[in-house]
């Protein structure tokens, strides 16, 4: 298995740590409270198809991912700089 | 000698020399084991598993069930290898496996007499009572008397390797649909990989003699070969087996370096280990022929009719000199045909049709069966019924033939193996009577050839051109205009027999597992009726063969029992790997100093010199002890270096903690988001200790943060959290404030560092350094830089051990110098060197907390240090710290313990609990974290997470350690055992 980093081109799944859901992008601000800083914690969609994730290139440029998955299939189906897209939502 | 004069793909001109039990024999290079044995008229070379029955050569293939041979002497031997898949080499050694004392004469061949005893599930039901005489007894006993090759108990020798490849298009088997895939696909400029188990590729194109085009089919082979060798884009490994498919286009292969090399060089691996990552994958991997199940159909000189045109045109062998057919399809008489061809002669062809037209070449009985053979040690008889009335034979007419091979072909199962790794299951076609490969069955796999049923060259070489076809469409290639070759001959026709009935004597199915009719029929009577029950019960496609030949043969017999169909009855799963894998190649670089990297701290060498006894943490190997002589015990090494630092000066290398440098102008801000006490308050000169949470509210870390600038800021991690808590800042910094302006990178590796404390620390530092180290430019918590020489140092005045003490940092080139300085200054104040336990001893001491205590479950009020939790911002953690499961009465908090009475031993790990309750899980009042013995107090000292711990100083508790049976009475106390209003750290 192979993902697109966009900084270095096409790399192992070995190099990439995973995280998990791009939900961890979200978090409350301070003063949001209890329930929303449980849910941004604990509560996760469970999709088949396609899933937003976080990987990290750790073995390589250190840019944390936001990856598009199959999770059915495995399949790659984007890949963008997490910084980015975050900046794309401020 | 059965080598045929002319012929086959052997190297006549080429003589090999090799041993088999001890007699010297010669085949030629392209020899196999099996053939250069068949050659020799060899034909006893195996014992079954269970009944120690005599065996020979059945296959020649990667499926052979018998023929498993040790090559190889001592440390450097493999057992289980199969002969048919061997080269020979110079002066190869091979020997036979399960046979005592002799492969003739096998005294366990007693048990094939005892069999009645031995049936599927026998040791549910034989070796019950007493049950005592399972383990002692029974178990071992037929351990020995069952089993396939011996490990030698040696160290393996053999070096192994790890690979990894990456393609456009895997293709897995290089017959002719795989080349024909590869040649179309090649041509189109794609990254195609072909792998074939086979020496030589070419699959049956090597074993049969087919015309392409008019020509012989060697003719095509060599010329697509050829061309695909001077393809820069295609890789062409042989002797390479695809094991697995796993998931994300990742495929296993073992690729077979240096077994077919008797004087590889030392550096050549034995075998390579790939994972392959393929965007498409083209699955031709053939098919493997079944056989029929009758009566002694485990006899030396029974083979598969596959194997015999292999043995005949490949390697030039007669198996034979007077041989029998016994078939229910065409390639009964296809084989025949290459016999006679051959020179070899061809006494009868057994056909179980009936309604086949009759071949006139040779005697042909039609509608008739093998019903029994004769010859123990090799085939000598067999018997022939009609069942059917044709021309020249009665139903029911029994006769003798004198023949010495037989040759059995029951048609051809796909294999599908690979298409199943991931959960499909196979799709039955009545036509050919056989299993094939699902569609989509593996994401981005395309299966081509026999193993989805074209059981023609032709068809095959199609369905190749075809699958290459459909993978260019999908990656975008540009398809060539090529054209698949004619094949002469037609499919298999094919009428499906499994079994002859109403026979004496024992049918095998399962030839590696000793599994028969009969066994199937036993475990259809007591109800293990699904083939998942079947195969457990009887142990039928368990061995390392899988099941590849006896799987379908035992289906069918069971669909039969149960009026189901083939079908219905369902196969059972496919699992990797496809072939057995050595454990050795699996284990690749996971032994040894290969296991995993070593990190060495600058002070290593003089470790080194001094005798240091080393402790890995983590990657990195410390010293832990640095012993004196007359010391014999680490306690003593470990207690005078913890007196030392409390009464002169010690020297201990630091350098393995993680060091992060943080800059920008929002380095301030970002590191008040991330720890959660307060940082931008820090003063430029000054250190604080820090505390960083999980988003969960637990204690990920702790360290200390110093402020070089306004804008710069150097922080330390724990030696094992250093990875983690960079990945957590890098986190911090891209996924959650990317608007940040901050920048850091890890400087462990680039800076040396060392502590120096005790109470003659300063003099030490003053000695080292250019200018006195004076506590006006160095309070307690201090950092700035310091001048040796030429040599700028950072220094911080940061104690981890109770007494004043500094911490050094170098660029790491002047560690190893800057080691030898510090040792001379330290041991001219009557100091030295501590290591990693005295380290310990300390910081227990003085109370300080490492991972042992922030295990993950701690919150920081956990331990003592929930007042560092800033209620004037908001940090990571910090919400989710406050909830209520997590500040209320009831929690485990850090403490330390002294013992209280006659046993003073304290042990990390063990359980505390209230005197008078019994020591039992739903009473445990906490449990040791750490602990040590203190040189300074005289008596074992622990720190331990205590059920409110901190209302509770000053009782006892009892301590008990089930597993070393061990009970201590304990006072609950303050964790700080020195120093407590900190006047030694100060100074």
């Amino acid at each position: 298995m192979r993902l697109k980093c966009p900084l270095c081109g096409d790399r192992d799944a070995r190099e990439f740590h995973y995280r998990g859901a791009a939900k961890l992008m979200e978090r409350p601000e301070a003063g949001a409270g209890e329930a929303a800083f449980y849910d941004y914690v604990y509560l996760r969609e469970n999709p088949v198809g396609a899933n937003s994730e976080l990987w990290f290139h750790e073995l390589g440029c250190r840019a944390w991912l936001c990856v598009s998955r199959d999770v059915s299939s495995h399949e790659i189906l984007s890949v963008e700089l997490a910084d980015a897209v975050k900046r794309g939502q401020a | 000698m059965s080598r045929l004069a002319k012929g086959g793909l052997i190297a006549r001109d080429r003589p090999v020399r090799f041993r088999f039990d001890g007699r010297e024999l010669t085949g030629f290079e392209g020899d196999t084991l099996a053939s250069a044995l068949l050659a020799h008229d060899v034909r006893l070379v195996g014992r079954s598993f269970k009944y120690h029955r005599p065996r020979g050569i059945l296959c020649a293939g990667s499926e052979e069930p018998n023929a498993l041979v040790k090559i190889g002497e001592g440390g450097a031997s493999t057992p289980n290898i199969r002969a048919t898949t061997q080269e020979i080499y110079q002066g190869l050694i091979a020997h036979s496996q399960n046979r005592f004392p002799s492969l003739r004469f096998d005294l366990m061949a007693v048990n094939d007499l005892m069999a009645p005893f031995f049936s599927a599930g026998f040791y549910y039901k034989t070796f019950m009572w007493p049950a005592a005489f399972w383990e002692r007894f029974y178990e071992p006993m037929i351990r020995r008397a069952a089993g396939l090759g011996a490990l030698s108990g040696a160290p393996d020798l053999a070096r192994y390797d790890k690979g990894f490849a990456y393609c456009d298009l895997l293709i897995i088997g290089a017959g002719p649909a795989g080349l024909m895939a590869a040649l179309a696909a090649g041509r189109a400029g794609l990254d195609v990989l072909v792998a074939d188990e086979d020496f030589e590729a070419g699959g049956r194109l090597n074993s049969e003699t087919l015309e392409l085009d008019g020509a012989p089919a060697r003719d095509w082979l060599t010329t697509t070969l050829a061309e695909l060798s001077s393809m820069e884009n295609v890789r062409l490994m042989t002797r390479t087996t695809v094991t697995g498919a796993y998931d994300g286009g990742i495929y296993g292969a073992v690729e077979r370096v240096s077994h077919h090399l008797g004087d590889a060089p030392d550096a050549v691996p034995l075998e390579v280990f790939w994972r392959i990552t393929a965007r498409r994958v083209i699955l031709a991997s053939g098919a493997i022929e079944r056989p029929i199940a009758f009566a002694d159909n485990d006899r030396p000189g029974i083979m598969m009719a596959s194997a015999v045109r292999s043995y005949v045109n490949r390697f030039a062998v007669a198996p034979g000199r007077d041989v029998s057919i016994f078939t229910n399809n065409d390639e009964g008489l296809r084989t025949a045909r290459d016999l006679v061809a051959a020179g070899i002669g061809v006494v009868a062809v057994i056909d179980t049709r009936a309604d086949v037209a009759a071949d006139d070449e040779f005697l042909h009985l039609r509608g008739a069966e093998v019903i029994a053979t004769k010859g123990r040690l090799g085939l000598r008889e067999i018997t022939v019924r009609a069942s059917e009335q044709t021309r020249g034979q009665t139903r029911g007419q029994i006769q003798r033939i004198k023949t010495d091979c037989l040759v059995v072909s029951g048609g051809w199962n796909p294999s599908v193996h690979l298409s199943c790794h991931l959960g499909a299951r196979p799709v039955w076609r009545e036509d050919i009577a056989a299993f094939i490969a699902a569609r989509g069955a593996v994401p981005g796999m395309v299966v081509a050839g026999a193993a989805c049923g074209e059981m023609s060259a032709g068809a095959a070489l199609g369905s190749g051109l075809a699958a290459a076809k459909t993978v260019m469409a999908a990656l975008g290639g540009k398809v060539a205009r090529l054209r698949a070759p004619k094949a002469g001959e037609e499919g298999v026709k094919i009428s499906a027999f499994w079994h002859v009935r109403g026979g004496k004597g024992r049918a095998w199915l399962d030839f590696s597992n000793d599994v028969t009719v009969k066994d199937v029929a036993l475990a259809h009577r007591e109800n293990f009726r699904s083939v998942e029950h079947m195969k457990r019960y009887t142990t039928l496609g368990m061995a390392p063969d899988q099941g590849k030949l006896a799987n379908m043969g035992a289906l069918a017999v069971m669909a039969d029992l149960t009026g189901r169909s083939v079908p219905e009855t369902g196969t059972t799963t496919f699992r990797p790997p496809y072939t057995p894998v050595s454990m050795g190649v699996l284990g690749a670089h996971g032994r040894g100093v290969d296991f995993a990297p070593v990190r060495r701290v600058p002070s290593h060498e003089l470790a080194r010199e001094l005798g240091a006894e080393m402790v890995e943490a983590g990657l990195w190997m410390r010293p832990a002890w640095y012993p004196r002589a007359g010391e014999s015990h680490w306690r003593q090494s470990c207690d005078r270096e913890a007196l030392m630092v409390r009464q002169r000066v010690g020297i201990s290398d630091v350098t393995s903690l993680g060091k992060i440098d943080v800059q920008g102008p929002d380095a301030a801000v970002f590191l008040d988001r991330v720890y959660a006490n307060m940082i931008s308050t820090l003063k430029v000169g000054r250190v604080r200790y820090a505390v960083m949470l999980r988003e969960d509210g637990m204690v990920l870390d702790d360290g200390t943060v110093a402020r070089f600038g306004a804008r710069h800021f150097v922080v330390t991690t724990t030696t094992a959290a250093a990875g983690e808590v960079l990945r957590h800042l890098d986190f911090c910094a891209q996924v959650l404030w990317p608007d940040l302006d901050v920048m850091f990178t890890s400087v462990t590796e680039q800076w040396a560092q060392f502590a120096v404390a005790g109470p003659k620390s300063r003099e030490l530092m003053s000695a080292l350094c250019d200018a006195e180290i004076t506590d006006e430019a160095f309070a307690f918590m201090g950092c700035g830089e310091v001048r040796l020489g030429s040599l700028v140092a950072r220094l911080f005045r940061i104690s981890f051990s109770g007494e004043r003490a500094y911490e050094i940092a170098v660029p790491a080139e002047y560690g190893d110098g800057l080691v030898r300085l510090l040792d001379q200054e330290a041991a001219r104040l009557g100091g030295g060197w501590y290591g990693m336990e005295a380290l310990n001893v300390l910081r227990l001491e003085k109370g300080y907390v490492t991972h042992a205590e922030l295990d993950g479950r701690v919150t920081a009020d956990d331990v003592g240090l929930g007042a560092m939790v800033s209620a004037k911002k908001d940090c990571v953690g910090k919400v989710m710290s406050q909830r209520e499961g997590l500040v209320c009465a009831e929690r485990l908090q850090l403490v330390g313990l002294k013992p209280a009475g006659a046993s003073k031993q304290l042990l990390g790990g063990a359980h505390l609990f209230n005197l008078g309750d019994e020591p039992v899980r739903q009473n445990d009042q906490g449990h040791i974290t750490s602990q040590c013995f203190s040189p300074h107090l005289g008596h074992p000292i622990a720190q331990a997470m205590v059920l409110r711990g901190r209302s509770r100083i000053g009782e006892t508790v009892r301590m008990v350690d089930h597993l070393r049976e061990v009970q201590t009475l304990c006072e609950i106390c303050s964790p700080v055992f020195i120093d407590p209003d900190g006047g030694r750290l100060r100074g």
